[in-house]
């Protein structure tokens, strides 16, 4: 039995990296959970906002690395994010204005939106593929660990090592201060509770006197500022290749919807339940049971309730059980 | 005779010829004429054969979205199944797989099928409380794991046979064709489970419920080696059609290309992508002409009027998830058919070109630009997006080399420009389907 040992193992394999995950998943089901919740419709091209807005701030991060700026031990893509934010926040403006006004106006049925998204899903797949190619890209620089497993070794004198990445703390941290700004924003500021009651009751709100485009805009630029920042951190935690954007759609909508669409919250929930449920089912879990059995005893198997590559699965399964047994999501949604 | 008169005929009545669409087909068909001129009969065929694929697989999108209003964007999933009943039906059985461990994989699957259906009834038959819950936990988990210990045994066995060359159950052997309605039977099986759960919720969660779906038989396609290879591909699909070397050897067919005037080896190439057409063209009639049937008999009127006004085809007495439910399925099982003959055509069946912007959302792109509730609108936007999706490549290409033409040679920008002309068409999809939607909202053909 050697508890200590396995709860670091625990530690190092699921808990840091699921909570790093859970953050990056529930900045990007934030902004779907927003646009469902003030736009009323779900955003396919969430994904590819999110890989447009990393794709910026990459080149800046370069620029910026050529040009001899860095941030000592921070990732340079940290002093490049606000460039990438505006950049992203001009495009998705843009694409309001071109898109998705046409058909507010029209008063078309959210589906009409979702299929508009769709096109802008291909338009955005486009640029970022003609711009940066499909390849992986690295572009995460500083200092590699906050703790490395050698370094947790001789401190601790345990067996097991801890490897803390500099990029899941700072995923952590950043998430942290943006959860905090929007929920400052949404409950605190004028314009944010116009947003709330915008997307409780639009006709509510528009008697009594909000402006529907300036709630509009300025849902588009949180949005635009959430998908950079959720793109940036992913990229910076594993790597950027435009197509693992595409695919963390599942499991971000996964997000939204079990804890509720429209409800801020629920997303966040959301963003970590689905992320430790990935983490764990697709864990061997080999190593924490044998510190944990008694005597020389190990595990035949790896212990591992499903391979990496049905990591998908998983979320689905979340998904499913939510739509089948509550399937306005876990927290109630449909309003911020 | 004065009797058969008096019946009134609207239902069937012919409608006058629909110049717009017939002058449309008549540009589509130009266009592949104009391929085959400009480039070759080959390159034209090849684009045409899978112009009717994918002409197919609009039927079947625009069976859910026009006919009934159902947003399935797992489209990838089902056309997927159908390769994967392509490579189960025709391919023959490797004997020493099944003789290591076939039934224990087969075993394994039934114990996992019985697990879930223990876990329903579970859930169905015991009064609600928390004995319920607890009961139904219990079955999944004990059911997992002995399902696990059966099969991954099984699995392992079966996955060691000469690795390099089967390591899978292998097929039936039966002919492929039979795999053409067996590939829309495993497609509707999986839209009957995804519409069991999502249908009668929201759009956007049959959405993500099916996106969900399509991912998910990739993974399974790519992971599970014993049932398709997984990534190491199954090739040499038996063919419904004749192969070219064959064609070469017989003398007759010599003969007759001499006598035509054609070289042998072009010609039997062609000779094969004709008789695949011919396949395809008698399932695409008659698919066409079962959805015309359908569309407007009684049964396609009250589809119609559930996509138009739920709340009033309810109040009317229809059953409005039932009927989801069903076109969910039918439209699902046609993807499938759609599936099985690509991956017959290919001879092949490799998992990882399943992507979902080239097989879900193209398809998508091919029902709004054609003409969303129109069967002719589908088709053609089934062949015009199909020849665009090919041709925007080689045009993109001749634009940038135009653009780059001033650059210096070896120029780092111009490099890039050129390399990355293929992404060109991602771009112009999007483009096509946003100035369709937003300036011919009801598509090229338009529903009557």
């Amino acid at each position: 039995m050697d508890v200590l040992n396995a709860f670091v193992a625990l530690l190092n394999f699921v808990i840091i990296p699921a909570t790093a995950y859970g953050a990056q998943l529930a900045l990007g089901a934030l902004g779907v959970t927003l646009i469902y919740g003030i736009l009323r419709f779900s955003n396919f091209a969430h994904g590819d906002t999110m890989a447009f807005g990393a794709m910026v701030t990459i080149l800046v991060t370069w620029g910026m690395q050529s040009a001899g700026i860095t941030l000592g031990p921070l990732p340079t893509a940290l002093l490049a994010l606000p460039v990438g934010i505006a950049v992203t926040g001009l495009l998705v403006l843009a694409t309001d204005r071109v898109v998705y006004r046409f058909y507010r106006t029209q008063k078309a049925k959210p589906i009409i939106f979702v299929i508009a998204s769709i096109g802008v899903m291909f338009l955005l797949n486009g640029i970022v593929r003609f711009i940066i190619g499909v390849d992986d890209q690295r572009f995460a620089d500083g200092e590699r660990f906050i703790i490395s497993a050698r370094t947790f070794r001789e401190l601790t004198g345990l067996d097991e090592g801890l490897a803390f990445r500099t990029t899941q703390g700072i995923t952590i941290v950043v998430a942290v201060i943006a959860v905090a700004l929007l929920f400052w924003f949404l409950n605190r500021t004028r314009t944010g509770k116009a947003m709330r009651a915008f997307s409780d009751n639009e006709d509510l709100a528009l008697l009594s006197g909000i402006n529907p485009e300036r709630v509009v805009v300025i849902t588009w630029l949180i949005v635009a500022a959430l998908a950079t920042t959720a793109g940036v951190l992913y990229g910076l935690d594993k790597s950027f290749k435009p197509f693992t954007y595409f695919q963390l759609l599942l499991p971000i909508f996964a997000s939204a919807i079990v804890g509720g669409l429209g409800n801020p919250l629920g997303a966040i929930l959301g963003g970590f339940l689905i992320a430790f449920s990935e983490v764990g089912v697709t864990y061997a879990f080999r190593k924490v049971v044998t510190y944990l059995a008694p005597g020389d005893w190990q595990p035949d198997g790896l212990l591992q309730l499903l391979s990496t590559d049905y990591k998908f699965a998983v979320s689905f399964g979340i998904l499913l059980i939510v739509l089948l047994f509550r399937p306005t999501g876990i927290m109630k949604g449909k309003s911020i | 005779m004065s009797a058969d008169a008096s019946i009134p005929a609207n239902t069937t009545a012919p409608r006058p010829p629909d110049t717009r669409a017939l002058l449309l087909f008549a540009l589509v068909a130009c266009l592949f004429i104009g391929t085959g001129f400009a480039q070759s009969w080959n390159t034209a065929l090849t684009i045409f054969n899978m112009g009717l694929v994918s002409a197919i697989m609009a039927l079947g999108v625009n069976m859910q979205w026009g006919y009934a209003g159902l947003f399935n964007v797992g489209v990838m999933g089902f056309v997927a199944l159908g390769g994967l009943a392509a490579v189960l039906v025709s391919m023959p059985p490797v004997g020493g797989a099944w003789a290591a461990g076939g039934v224990r994989v087969l075993l394994g699957l039934v114990l996992g099928a019985a697990t879930i259906v223990a876990a329903i009834l579970a859930w169905s038959r015991l009064p609600p409380g928390r004995m319920r819950g607890i009961a139904m936990i219990v079955i999944l988990v004990s059911g997992f794991f002995l399902y696990r210990a059966v099969f991954d045994a099984g699995v392992a066995a079966v996955e060691a046979v000469d690795p390099a060359a089967t390591g899978y159950l292998g097929g039936l052997g039966l002919p492929v064709i039979l795999a053409w309605p067996v590939g829309g039977l495993l497609a509707a099986g999986a839209a009957w489970i995804i519409g069991k759960t999502a249908l009668g919720l929201r759009s956007d969660y049959l959405a993500i419920a099916t996106l969900g779906i399509a991912e998910i038989i990739i993974a399974v396609l790519k992971n599970e080696d014993w049932l398709a290879r997984g990534v190491k591909n199954v090739t040499g699909i038996p063919r419904p059609v004749p192969y070219e070397v064959d064609l070469q050897r017989s003398e007759g067919f010599v003969a007759f290309a001499e006598r035509i005037g054609a070289d042998p080896v072009t010609f039997s190439s062609i000779m094969v992508k004709l008789s695949y057409a011919g396949l395809f063209i008698i399932v695409l009639i008659g698919l066409i002409w079962l959805a015309e049937k359908a569309l407007n008999s009684p049964w396609g009127r009250m589809m119609r009027a559930i996509r138009d006004n739920e709340t009033a085809a309810e109040a009317m007495g229809k059953d409005v998830k039932a009927r989801h439910l069903q076109v969910f399925i039918l439209g699902s099982a046609v993807c499938g058919l759609a599936g099985a003959m690509m991956t017959t055509l290919d001879s092949q069946l490799v998992p990882g070109t399943y992507q979902p912007l080239r097989f879900t959302f193209l398809v998508w792109v091919m029902v709004i630009v054609g003409g969303s509730g129109n069967n002719w609108g589908a088709v053609l936007g089934g062949f015009l997006i199909w020849w665009l999706w090919i041709m925007v490549e080689p045009l993109g290409l001749g634009l940038m080399r135009g653009i780059t033409a001033g650059m210096p040679e070896g120029s780092w920008l111009r490099d890039h420009l050129i390399d990355s002309a293929a992404y060109m068409r991602l771009f112009t999809m999007g483009l096509i389907l946003l100035l369709v939607l937003r300036f011919s909202p009801r598509g090229l053909i338009p529903e009557r």
